[in-house]
């Protein structure tokens, strides 16, 4: 059922513009490293220096080029944001599906730790976290993760409770089909389409989150090369020599705006497909 | 209203405070404990590290260190409830003062934007709404979906690469204030971080407002009340403007949680002092004090900004006046 829906979604402009900016981006990202004119933490010249030939875009604020850092610094975006996106999503629908089935003390006591969870704005809850963690870059995904468990388990959870209430699950209990086999086949099939728009709304989300961090001082460290942390190390001499900030920025923007036009594509198939899951 | 379901509506409201309270006592509970994994001793922390054990080990019975975790909770929520949460581990000063004047610059920051940006996306809801699938409708769409992509620093950065440096160099992109200074005293330099709180919540706001603007227009009695001839602009006031009330109320509180939440970022763009970059500022040197109190105090205001939200739409909805969640 969703392999069709995807390739009907296929068929959205919007779907197919956000894949090719996504696709634009993650091929910087990917053959980026390669093509560098640079070694990301060489010193090329004067700190902010124009445009030249040995560095197109300039220099940052120690003097290392501008284009070779772009290049080198996105892979920590992405896969920072995709794994914590990952067990984020896996974890919530987990617990939301687990509380939405046993309902009773099991409900109430899961539900009501996700309330606790959600009471803090999730950059507070990371930046809480990460002060535990003492900036560590590896901890990162993890941190992401917990700070979308609870809106990602209360979807699960309302999905889930819907489709445990209808008839076919019951009449599975009634035939004495085991727990773990009603939820694969009767509970996750239904919410499992909730969960991939939620999937990509939480992956554009994390794409920000995670820029912010290091934006902020919390995520990674000098001397690594990172959009994020390339926008605050060069915030200060922003009218001095803007390409520092300005194409990290940009390039953070499109590849946000590609994975929303994924999402927006799919979910607008899902509503077409069936009106009452979603709307746009 | 009869009395039963006014009883009904107190037991509600009652039971939903009383969920509001155990939430922030549970939040303090873990913000207490997650500071307490910190790494590091808060002791050696503000002696440096050529300071002798025996300083060290005075200095921790001074804080209360050396007391069970109990204790030392119930002492800093004491301290917490009563005004005196303890002094900064960095600058020594108290942690009341330190985060008075910042408390307020953010609150000024949030109620200026969220009094834009609540009238702001009713209208443009309610005016898309109105003309669905019209190019006014369309555009609406259009500019709202690029606007939800785009992450909210992202959007302040854009402004101030727009706005401040290159292209139309025509305001202020960082906030200058002296300490006790007012930050509506330069309105100016507010414009752009308004703005970028405004640009990030409109989109969501606007879109809620549109959709429940469209669902009164399909219903039943607007249906019905045009085709008895009641006039259009009455149809607007008396049905879809009511209608649009509680959108508009779970709208302002969500609005406000989602912008509490904004201006940390915001706020580290622009050099605001306020709550969000203490905190950031706080994190970066371990200063746990200020990192307690500033995680605390948004965790409460989100949660009595959701409280807010749905006792006041309880109150305007009649059918879920007795509907007791």
């Amino acid at each position: 059922m969703n392999t069709t829906l995807l390739r009907r979604s296929l068929r959205e402009p919007r779907m197919r513009i956000g894949l090719v900016l996504t696709g634009l981006i993650l091929l910087v990202i990917v053959v980026g490293p390669l093509i560098a004119p640079h070694a990301h933490s060489d010193i090329v010249g004067a700190p902010y220096a124009p445009s030249s030939a040995t560095a197109l875009l300039g220099t940052d604020y120690l003097g290392e080029d501008v284009l070779s850092r772009v290049l080198a610094g996105g892979q920590s975006i992405v896969w920072i944001s995709f794994v914590g996106t990952l067990v984020g999503v896996t974890a919530g629908a987990v617990i939301g599906m687990t509380a939405a089935y046993s309902g009773g003390v099991m409900d109430e006591l899961l539900m009501r730790a996700m309330d606790v969870l959600r009471a803090f704005p999730p950059l507070v809850l990371i930046l809480l976290l990460m002060a535990m963690a003492g900036a560590d870059t590896a901890l990162m995904p993890l941190i992401v993760a917990i700070a979308w468990l609870p809106q990602v388990a209360r979807v699960a959870y309302g999905a889930a409770r819907e489709v445990v209430s209808r008839e076919f699950v019951e009449s599975a209990e009634t035939l004495g089909a085991p727990r773990l086999r009603i939820v694969r086949r009767e509970i996750l099939p239904n919410v499992m389409t909730p969960l991939m728009v939620e999937f990509g709304l939480r992956l554009t989300w994390s794409i920000g989150v995670v820029t912010a961090m290091s934006f902020l001082g919390v995520g990674l460290q000098p001397p690594a090369a990172d959009w994020g942390l390339m926008i605050k190390e060069n915030y200060q001499g922003l009218a001095l020599q803007p390409w520092g900030v300005v194409v990290p920025v940009l390039c953070v923007a499109l590849f946000t705006f590609g994975t929303n036009l994924i999402t927006e594509g799919f979910a607008r198939t899902v509503a077409r497909v069936s009106p009452q899951e979603g709307h746009s | 209203m009869d009395g039963s379901s006014s009883v009904a509506r107190r037991l509600w409201l009652s039971r939903r405070l009383l969920l509001g309270v155990v939430v922030v006592l549970l939040v303090s509970v873990l913000v207490f404990l997650a500071t307490q994994v910190l790494p590091g001793d808060p002791a050696r922390a503000v002696l440096g590290h050529d300071a002798t054990p025996e300083r060290v080990a005075a200095l921790r019975t001074e804080l209360g260190l050396d007391r069970p975790i109990l204790d030392q909770y119930f002492a800093w929520l004491g301290g917490v409830l009563s005004g005196d949460p303890g002094r900064s581990l960095v600058t020594q000063e108290q942690v009341s003062t330190l985060i008075g004047d910042r408390a307020v610059n953010s609150a000024v920051l949030v109620l200026v934007a969220a009094a834009i940006v609540v009238p702001l996306s009713v209208f443009v809801g309610a005016w898309a709404g109105r003309r669905r699938d019209r190019p006014v409708d369309r555009v609406v769409l259009v500019v709202t979906l690029g606007l939800t992509a785009l992450p909210e620093f992202i959007i302040a950065l854009l402004l101030v690469i727009l706005f401040s440096t290159s292209v139309f160099p025509v305001l202020p992109g960082t906030v200058l204030l002296a300490p006790g200074q007012s930050p509506l005293s330069n309105a100016e330099q507010l414009v752009l971080p308004v703005v970028a709180l405004v640009l990030g919540v409109l989109p969501y706001l606007a879109r809620l407002v549109r959709g429940s603007v469209i669902d009164v227009y399909e219903s039943e009695y607007v249906r019905t009340a045009r085709l008895k001839g009641v006039p259009e602009r009455v149809v607007l006031r008396r049905h879809v403007l009511r209608n649009a009330l509680v959108p508009a109320i779970q709208g302002t509180s969500l609005a406000l949680a989602y912008l509490t939440g904004g201006i940390v970022v915001i706020e580290q763009v622009f050099n605001y002092p306020g709550l969000g970059s203490a905190l950031v500022d706080a994190v970066n040197n371990r200063d746990v004090p200020v990192i307690q109190l500033i995680c605390l105090i948004f965790a409460a205001c989100y949660v009595v900004f959701n409280l807010i939200g749905d006792v006041l739409t309880v109150y305007v909805t009649p059918r879920l006046r007795t509907a007791g969640r």
